[in-house]
């Protein structure tokens, strides 16, 4: 099946700074993909070129097999909802959504239709008259998304859609785009710095850093499989372990990340079971986050580990007093997961 | 604890509003408004023809006399002129004004806002007079024209009726010329600014749902920018209502408001009719701010 979205060897340098390096991508039909990188990774201008405001320096992009690179935006079946939702101050809700509609002559009649379908589908009905100045960050959010929809686009460009949300928000917002994606069966080609976000609202997702492509794989690959200690550290918490402390802990001195959530916490003293990885050390830092509680411990050789426990007995008091404690860390060594392997 | 002006201030913020607003209120109250009720008053007076002596009853007859086909040929050429500059300056501006918002880097904006900004340094009157001379029959744009051949050109734009005359200095054309220039700056600044407050990204959501370049500067480039082009407007068509020096300098016999203000408070002295003469503009001027409002130019304020 021709793919949705096709890059080959895009690249695109802004003067001395290459933001995109020889990236190569396919985003299949109907599927949420994530781009995922820390700012300044290339994943906005990766968006951007699919969408046409930016160019690329070399490479080619195909939409559903049509090569798009020299196409103006006005010309691509693409539609895009940006970060800062570039809502048009002068033009009611309803002429916001309905501005694509206008463009291609859709009758009057029709667009009425179709605007208030699409406030309906993003929950916003009966707003149509108020200005975008009237509303509130997360409905303005909802707004820009609705006025790309009502267009009915073969993909959706989303540049960071939930940013300007708070936590609670964010996390609706997460699920209602993910209902929406699969209820309308269009590809989302969404772009953001948050890796939870990523692995919670993906089919697929891409790691960007500096300016290339680290990984793409499904949540569980690369949660689960990293392919590249940056992309083990930023997709989640890693540790790192790597030289002398690797080799005493699991017999051998290839580099392996551990996740903190596999690690268990014990006493100095006791014993871990049979077969498992153990290495003692220091509690450095606590760091309480209500729900759980991180701490960070050295295991000696300028290793520190971190290490997640549910608050499941402790209370923040608890959690505190075992600042500067000696334990022992224990972990299944089928959690290791040995790097370039 | 000790007594502290800062502190006691705090505690009454209605003070220090009332500090804030005194100088300013007296100066508008008094001198502005003032002088300007003082004014509105004089046109409601009238110039006793035999005495040449002001009547001070309020009488509508200065209001009459306006409107005698003389005066009101004044003040359409005037309101014509007025409009002619303000759109010309705005179709001149525009480009100008676009290229600093998008495009220039800071040290082209830098340069470009100086050279806009740089005519209103020397004396206007020095340029108006200037223009005089570039306008001249022996000038450099009589010159320019005969050196490429095009003196017909010249000669058949200065043949026509209303706008032409003996030479482009003492023509409607040459007063435009000049108007144009000089407010040309009042109009580039503020849609700038007006064109520099439009996010790009609204741009680029416009061709994102499908508009084309044309599209999108109707739709959302010039709406955004039009509370821009109405404070522009308000500089260029107020000033060149008022104004006496460019067409004293460069127009024909027929006179403008300004001249005939000028002409009416002093040698005549009638200063009723000059005081009715300049309520015009003012009149004018709220029909044209009505008018912008209209059109929606304060709405993206």
């Amino acid at each position: 099946m021709t793919p949705a979205v096709r890059l080959r060897g895009v690249t695109r340098r802004f003067g001395d700074v290459t933001a995109l390096r020889d990236v190569s991508l396919d985003v299949a039909d109907g599927e949420f993909f994530s781009l995922l990188g820390p700012s300044g990774s290339g994943k906005t201008t990766c968006l951007r070129l699919i969408a046409g405001f930016d160019r690329p320096d070399a490479g080619t992009i195909e939409l559903r097999g049509v090569p798009a690179e020299d196409l103006p935006p006005y010309d691509r079946d693409v539609n895009t909802v940006f970060q800062d939702y570039a809502l048009f101050p002068h033009m009611s809700v309803a002429e916001n959504v309905g501005y694509g509609l206008r463009i291609r002559k859709v009758p009057p009649a029709e667009r009425a239709r179709r605007v208030g379908e699409a406030l309906e589908m993003v929950r916003l009905p009966g707003v149509g008259a108020r200005r975008p100045s009237q509303l509130s960050g997360g409905q303005r959010q909802r707004v820009a998304l609705a006025r790309a929809l009502v267009n009915r686009p073969r993909v959706l460009l989303l540049d960071e859609p939930l940013g300007a949300l708070d936590l609670k928000l964010r996390q609706q917002m997460q699920l209602e785009l993910t209902a929406l994606q699969e209820q309308l069966g269009i590809t989302f080609l969404h772009v953001t710095h948050d890796q939870e976000e990523a692995l919670a609202m993906s089919d697929r997702l891409a790691v960007f850093r500096d300016g290339r492509l680290e990984q793409v794989g499904t949540p569980a690959e690369v949660y689960e499989h990293p392919a590249t200690p940056f992309v083990a550290d930023f997709v989640g918490v890693s540790n790192l372990l790597e030289g002398r402390v690797a080799e005493a802990i699991a017999g051998s001195a290839r580099a392996f990340t551990i996740r903190p959530e596999k690690i268990r916490m014990l006493p100095e003293a006791a014993v871990p079971e049979a077969g498992e990885c153990a290495v003692t050390g220091r509690i450095r830092d606590v760091v309480y986050l209500g729900m759980h509680t991180r701490y960070v411990i050295e295991v000696g050789e300028g290793t520190v580990l971190t290490v997640v426990e549910q608050n499941r007995e402790t209370t923040a008091a608890d959690v505190h007093r075992h600042r500067g404690r000696a334990v022992r860390l224990a972990w299944n060594p089928a959690h290791n997961h040995v790097l370039g392997a | 604890m000790p007594f502290r002006v800062s502190t006691a201030l705090h505690r009454r913020p209605g003070l220090v509003l009332a500090l804030l607003l005194a100088p300013p209120l007296a100066w508008m109250g008094v001198v502005y408004l003032g002088s300007l009720l003082a004014l509105v008053a004089q046109s409601f007076f009238h110039l006793d023809d035999f005495s040449g002596v002001v009547v001070r009853r309020l009488t509508l007859a200065t209001y009459r006399d306006l409107f005698t086909p003389a005066h009101g040929d004044i003040v359409r050429r005037t309101a014509v002129m007025a409009a002619a500059v303000t759109l010309a300056d705005a179709v001149l501006a525009f480009p100008l004004a676009y290229y600093l918002a998008r495009y220039a880097g800071p040290r082209m904006r830098a340069a470009l806002t100086l050279a806009v900004l740089m005519p209103l340094w020397s004396s206007y009157l020095v340029r108006v007079y200037f223009w005089k001379l570039i306008l001249a029959k022996e000038g450099v744009v009589s010159w320019a024209f005969a050196r490429m051949g095009l003196t017909p050109v010249l000669d058949g734009v200065l043949s026509l009726p209303v706008i032409g005359g003996p030479s482009l200095s003492v023509s409607s054309l040459g007063t435009f010329i000049a108007f144009v220039y000089v407010w040309l700056p009042y109009m580039v600044l503020p849609v700038a600014a007006a064109l520099e407050r439009v996010p790009r990204s609204c741009l680029e959501a416009s061709a994102d749902l499908g508009a084309r370049p044309a599209q999108t500067f109707r739709n959302v480039t010039l709406p955004l920018a039009l509370p821009g082009l109405a404070a522009g407007a308000i500089f260029t068509f107020s000033l060149t209502l008022g104004d006496f020096v460019v067409p004293g300098a460069l127009g024909n016999s027929s006179l403008f408001i300004g001249q005939a203000v000028l002409a009416y408070q002093g040698t005549a002295g009638n200063v009723p009719l000059a005081a009715a003469f300049t309520v015009v503009p003012m009149a004018l001027m709220a029909v044209f701010l009505v008018v912008a409002r209209r059109l929606g130019a304060f709405e993206a304020l």
